[in-house]
């Protein structure tokens, strides 16, 4: 667009350029787009050259072990003799993190984003953002240094009170809404007031009750919970969120904030309330911006490996129960990052290959979720403005 | 002026002339080749800029593992072998093959120490204890004189020479426990069982410290003078082998142990001194 008009404005006052200036007009140009152009390909060749040479030493390995032992024994010992070198543990144990960090740091970080963009006045948000972003700013040696030496053992010693008031902290405002709304609903069809409401406050203490003693209960359940090891798949979980949060927070607000004035002013004009709007109008049509966040949060804590080689405990088996959080995992990254030292490069033998073919599935993770959050936010931006 | 500048001219000739000579007298014979553990590669490299210090010849010193230093040494590629065991029966005719006779010549005593946290009960353990609780078959500190609670078992991870030893030393070559947790260096290990209640691990004997609680390895403390006359299990001697009886600058070199500057740097790394 303004090159257009550019063009017109140089037309139209032509007499006064010269010829040959005009001439090195269209050499700086073209000389300055081909740069940025240069640049821009420069960028994307990278990345495939990554691709390529990741994947020429994964090929080896694969060709040298074959497929199943890689992704269906959780054996590994690549130094022992005869080697043995089943992942699956260890693919187990990426996923079960960056499970966790997900589920604390995406309602966490859209949470924080909402009250950022539109709870808080403007004049605080300038002060608590910069905060939020300087998390990201932090070595993550820093945090492995932090998740060994104080998270590990405080959890081993405080870890059942610990998981109790969290449990509290969290579920008490929850069952407290829970409460007042499914008593509300229930007695939405009594059609006469007082016996309405009467029902309604019965059903509202002896649900109260029922979550007082679920409050309780559960608990007193945590509370008795030892945790043996400190370094353990939770620990890890809880610093990657860490660690994701200024992403999610950042790139979610943004996209809270590019929604617009209009959109927010047209809902309070319509009467809906403030807490209507956030959830109505804003949150879905920030979405594909904030699935955005979401993913680019989740690609942190999954590609993270000081922190996790630090304070997983780096144990290559999967959990028992496999939702047992509270044991020590072994993640792909810390893998690769552990077993450099030692694998042999110079003979190409499998123990060198298969941290290849560990890159190359890390890789190939992070694409195809990249992927998936592409044609997701594709898809939402059709139906946003109605085709 | 222009003598000012000839003048200039002859001392950068000169300096350069120099340069030259001392280059090529280095390069001349006077070069030591170091190769081998990773284990001894610390020491090694310990010695090698005292001894470059001291006598001004200049010492490489590479860490591609005992096997490989074993191979340099039968190749004639180094002069000096490190090596964290003694050779074995096929490198010794193998290098009979080449012409080569490996003189061992031990640099360092080595001891492991299983560590447990302070407040732990358990008194002492066998080496067949050890290797149950490593390998996985025992998991409660009760099976093992202590108070019921699991073991939470730490190793180090697979490119230690360290980890290497002590499977060599405890498990006889027997798989360590899926289970068990790794950490990266003797540090991490102390600082995970010095805050883990139910912990058991092994550093080198020159890092154990009043964090953590030695324990005594069928009966026998792990100490300096336990380590020095063998009686310690978890024991092992380090090597440097040279190609016949070390002469000359190679002889000065696996002597810096019987130095005191040598005893020092040798308890700084955390091994014992064998002299």
């Amino acid at each position: 667009m303004n090159e257009e008009g550019n063009a017109t404005a140089g037309r139209s006052s032509a007499f006064v350029v010269s010829a040959r200036k005009r001439k090195l007009q269209k050499i700086t140009k073209s000389a300055g787009e081909s740069l940025l152009f240069l640049v821009a390909a420069i960028v994307a060749i990278i990345v495939l050259f990554i691709f390529y040479f990741v994947a020429r030493d994964a090929i080896p390995f694969f060709q040298i072990r074959g497929f199943s032992e890689f992704f269906t024994s959780s054996e590994w010992y690549p130094a022992d003799d005869p080697p043995r070198f089943g992942a699956l543990a260890i693919i187990y144990g990426s996923l079960m993190v960056t499970a966790g960090s997900a589920l604390i740091a995406v309602p966490m970080g859209i949470i924080a984003a909402i009250c950022l963009s539109d709870v808080l006045p403007f004049s605080m948000r300038q002060y608590v953002k910069p905060v939020i972003e300087m998390l990201a700013a932090i070595p993550s040696v820093a945090f492995g240094f932090f998740a060994l030496v104080i998270l590990a053992p405080l959890l081993q010693s405080f870890g059942g009170p610990i998981l109790m008031w969290t449990w509290w902290l969290i579920a008490t405002p929850f069952l407290l809404l829970a409460v007042i709304v499914s008593s509300e609903l229930l007695v939405m069809s009594i059609s006469d007031d007082v016996r309405r409401q009467q029902v309604q406050r019965i059903l509202a203490s002896a649900f109260g009750i029922v979550a007082i003693l679920l409050l309780f209960f559960v608990g007193r359940g945590l509370q008795k919970i030892e945790i043996l090891t400190g370094t353990n798949a939770l620990n890890v979980s809880i610093i990657l969120s860490f660690m994701a949060l200024p992403t999610i927070v950042s790139v979610s607000e943004d996209a809270l904030q590019a929604v617009g004035r209009d959109m927010r002013e047209g809902s309070y004009a319509l009467g809906a309330t403030r807490a209507e709007t956030i959830i109505k109008i804003i949150l879905p049509a920030a979405s594909s911006g904030i699935l955005a966040a979401v993913i680019l949060g989740i690609m942190r804590a999954l590609g993270e490996t000081m922190v996790v080689w630090m304070a997983s405990g780096n144990s290559s088996h999967i959990p028992d129960p496999w939702f047992n959080y509270l044991e020590s995992v072994r993640t792909l990254t810390a893998t690769i990052a552990g077993d450099m030292g030692e694998a042999d490069q110079v003979t190409g033998s499998a123990r060198f290959h298969v941290l290849f073919a560990m890159g190359l599935l890390l890789l190939v993770i992070s694409f195809i979720s990249n992927f998936i959050s592409e044609r997701i936010v594709v898809r939402q931006r059709k139906i946003l403005s109605g085709q | 002026m222009k003598t000012v500048n000839m003048f200039r001219r002859v001392l950068f000739g000169a300096s350069v002339f120099g340069l030259m000579v001392s280059g090529n007298a280095m390069a001349e014979g006077k070069k030591l080749v170091l190769d081998g553990s990773t284990t001894v590669g610390p020491l090694a490299k310990a010695f090698a800029s005292h001894f470059t210090k001291t006598t001004g010849i200049e010492v490489t010193v590479s860490e591609s593992g005992s096997g490989n230093g074993a191979k340099s040494l039968i190749n004639k590629t180094c002069d000096i072998a490190d090596m964290s065991r003694p050779m074995k029966e096929n490198e010794l005719e193998a290098a009979k093959g080449q012409g080569v006779t490996p003189v061992q010549n031990v640099v360092a005593l080595d001891g492991l120490a299983m560590i447990v946290h302070p407040s732990n009960r358990v008194k002492g353990l066998t080496k067949e204890q050890i290797r149950g609780i490593y390998t996985g078959t025992v998991t409660n500190w009760k099976d093992v004189g202590g108070a019921p609670a699991p073991i939470v078992v730490i190793q180090r991870e697979s490119n230690s020479g360290t980890q290497d030893s002590f499977k060599e030393l405890a498990l006889d070559g027997a798989k360590v426990s899926e289970k068990a947790e790794t950490q990266a260096s003797n540090g991490a290990i102390k600082t995970r069982v010095a805050t883990t209640k139910n912990a058991i691990g092994f550093i080198g004997l020159g890092f154990v410290d009043r964090s953590v609680k030695a324990l005594p390895i069928d009966g026998i403390k792990a100490e300096v003078k336990t380590v020095k006359n063998g009686t310690y299990p978890l024991h092992r001697k380090l090597f440097m082998y040279t190609n016949g009886q070390p002469k000359g600058d190679i002889k000065k070199f696996v002597d810096i142990p019987k130095t005191p500057a040598g005893k020092k740097m040798i308890n700084e790394i955390g091994f014992v001194n064998n002299y």
